[in-house]
């Protein structure tokens, strides 16, 4: 294989009258998972967008190997990047194996003959996700975590190898969150896909995550592994928020603790002194 | 690249099981749609031997029968399987592209654009001909970036969309009757195909350019068939599966119009067809590609409505009128459906 390269340079983007990002640079680890955090309306959707060009750029590149990738064409584009939208909508009735079919739509011309390959692709998909025994059955009627299965799996028939993904566990229980971030992980692992995607649960992205890029008002405050990004300072300054950062039990990794107003060993002191 | 043992095997026959689904409700609701035009040429007034149709068919001169099959049924015939596939097509285009059943073009305006454009080139200018059907045309597409003009603000909604459409709608309606009311030669039988439409009086002649716009903007709205159904995904899912998403829009909304707008010409905006035959489709081939079968069951509405307005009821009626009372306790449902928070989404 190839060695990819995606990178975004000197990026500025935004909608109508409002530049929301502004002059973004970063390369994207290949075969690593990278999670983009941050506050809300701090440009982590739209700079997601841009690099899966639903968004022109006002200024600067997004590059896949070198290429701008708003001259390249939609389908071959579509065959080495996928992306997951954060509300992709289910038309009514439609079966899960279509849905999932869908994704082969760049691999195929113009009339969409279907070949053995295509069938081989939807199936790994169906079976990487376990949702092969509802293959027939109408998205429509599943549970929010076996759809966001299907999406999924849809993204994976896709066959790309690089996958961006907008906030793929919103809407779903801890249950589903860790279900969901390990499916990307195992297939991060056995396809060397690379992943990037944005995560709202910091602790999450944390965790799953070997790079982590945080932004703050339309730029990138600070970027690298976990443990460098993951500090007190950061954390503050990332989301105007005290916390501790200790070592979670579980992963080894950094975790935060947020510290608030209320329900902390300090508060006691801090109401003392205000009546005093 | 694989990463999980899997049976392709399996997924091959259940898509093979889904497609052979489809292509039999096609060819059952192609058979129906033959079956009705068959009727219509044989059976009216009187029954008429079909060697004797056949006969008319290949030109020969049958006595009585040549003027009655020949003149009076073929074109109807003709006129109504074209107009109804046309509707059908037209109107199922909008309401993928929309998401929204509601957004019919003769919910939206855009027939009722088509048709007082038509009256107003054949009462005030008297023209007639082809040229009408570029009237149509053009008033259509013109309606149709209106209404988009209209309703945007950040990007289209479709709800916005569709009440701007419904107002501009009924203004052209008004349009159309008063056109018609200073028309003091003007026949009622006339009149009513401009309201309701109607295939009466139809002519060999008229389905010439039915024909030929069906056969262009049908061409490319089959060859966009499945960058239509990527789009139902939501534009982002599509865009990021390759799909040109405005590409696709504008050729579709633009051949979409052509039909609607061609068919209109040569008939008047027949009640509810292009409204009802999406949803119709989608009922009875489930969630396989809509399109050709939407088409199909606008032919099937069409030579249906006209034989039993001609035929079945106690007295004569033109075939909007009857699919008008079909469609009309449609939209009250599904008015009634959205309002509960279904169905618009």
């Amino acid at each position: 294989m190839t060695r990819t390269s995606f990178t975004v340079s000197d990026l500025s983007a935004g909608y109508a009258d409002r530049l929301i990002l502004n002059g973004i640079d970063l390369e994207i680890p290949v075969g690593a998972v990278t999670a983009i955090v941050g506050a809300n309306a701090c440009g982590k959707s739209t700079l997601l967008r841009t690099m899966a060009r639903l968004l022109a750029p006002r200024k600067g590149t997004v590059r896949l190997d070198d290429v701008p990738i708003h001259t390249m064409p939609p389908k071959r584009l579509a065959r080495r990047l996928g992306l997951l939208p954060q509300s992709p909508i289910v038309p009514e009735g439609i079966t899960v194996l279509d849905l999932v079919s869908r994704g082969r739509h760049p691999h195929q011309g113009m009339f969409g003959f279907w070949t053995g390959k295509d069938d081989a692709a939807v199936a790994e998909a169906l079976a990487a996700t376990r949702i092969a025994e509802l293959a027939e059955r109408p998205v429509d009627e599943l549970s929010g975590g076996q759809r966001q299965r299907v999406w999924v799996a849809m993204a994976l028939a896709q066959n790309t190898q690089i996958l961006l993904l907008d906030e793929p566990t919103t809407y779903l229980d801890v249950t589903h969150q860790i279900e969901v971030l390990d499916l990307l992980t195992d297939l991060n692992r056995a396809r060397g896909t690379t992943i990037v995607m944005v995560l709202h649960e910091l602790n999450l992205a944390t965790r799953y995550a070997d790079y982590l890029v945080a932004m703050v008002a339309g730029e990138i405050r600070v970027h690298g592994a976990p443990r460098d990004v993951l500090t007190e300072a950061n954390v503050r300054e990332i989301f105007n928020l005290d916390s501790r950062v200790v070592t979670d039990p579980v992963s080894g990794k950094p975790m935060i603790l947020p510290v608030g107003r209320h329900h902390c060993a300090h508060e006691r002191d801090a109401a003392a002194s205000s009546t005093a | 690249m694989t990463f999980i043992s899997a049976d392709p095997g399996a997924v091959a026959l259940q898509r093979r099981r889904a497609s052979r689904r489809t292509s039999l409700t096609i060819a059952l609701l192609a058979g129906l749609t033959a079956a009705l035009f068959v009727i219509t040429l044989v059976v009216g007034q009187t029954v008429t031997p079909i060697d004797e149709v056949l006969a008319v068919l290949l030109g020969d001169e049958v006595p009585g029968t040549g003027f009655l099959v020949g003149t009076l049924r073929l074109p109807r015939a003709v006129l109504s399987l074209l107009v109804g596939t046309s509707f059908g097509l037209g109107g199922v285009t909008f309401q993928i592209m929309l998401r929204n059943p509601l957004a019919s073009p003769d919910i939206i305006g855009i027939s009722s654009g088509a048709s007082v454009a038509a009256v107003f080139a054949i009462v005030v200018l008297a023209l007639n001909g082809p040229i009408v059907s570029v009237f149509a045309v053009t008033a259509g597409l013109a309606i149709a970036l209106l209404i988009y003009a209209l309703s945007f603000r950040d990007g289209v909604v479709g709800s916005r969309l569709i009440l701007i459409g419904i107002g501009v709608a009924s203004m052209l309606q008004s349009a159309t009757a008063y056109i018609l009311s200073i028309a003091p030669a003007w026949s009622l039988q006339e009149s009513i195909r401009w309201i309701t439409g109607s295939v009466n009086g139809a002519r060999l002649e008229q389905a010439l350019p039915v024909a030929a716009a069906l056969l262009v903007f049908g061409t490319i709205l089959i060859r966009l068939s499945r960058d239509l159904a990527l789009l139902r995904l939501g534009e982002d899912a599509a865009s990021a599966l390759g799909v040109r998403v405005e590409l696709t829009r504008i050729l579709a909304i633009v051949a979409a119009v052509g039909l609607i707008a061609f068919a209109t010409a040569a008939t008047g905006p027949i009640a509810f067809v292009a409204f009802l035959s999406g949803p119709i489709a989608a009922r009875i081939v489930g969630p396989g590609s809509v399109l050709v079968p939407a088409a199909l069951v606008g032919a099937i509405l069409v030579l249906a409505g006209d034989y039993a307005g001609q035929q079945l009821l106690p007295s004569r009626y033109p075939v909007g009128v009857v699919t008008g009372a079909l469609g009309a306790p449609y939209l009250i449902y599904l008015l009634i459906r959205s309002n509960r928070g279904k169905g618009m989404a």
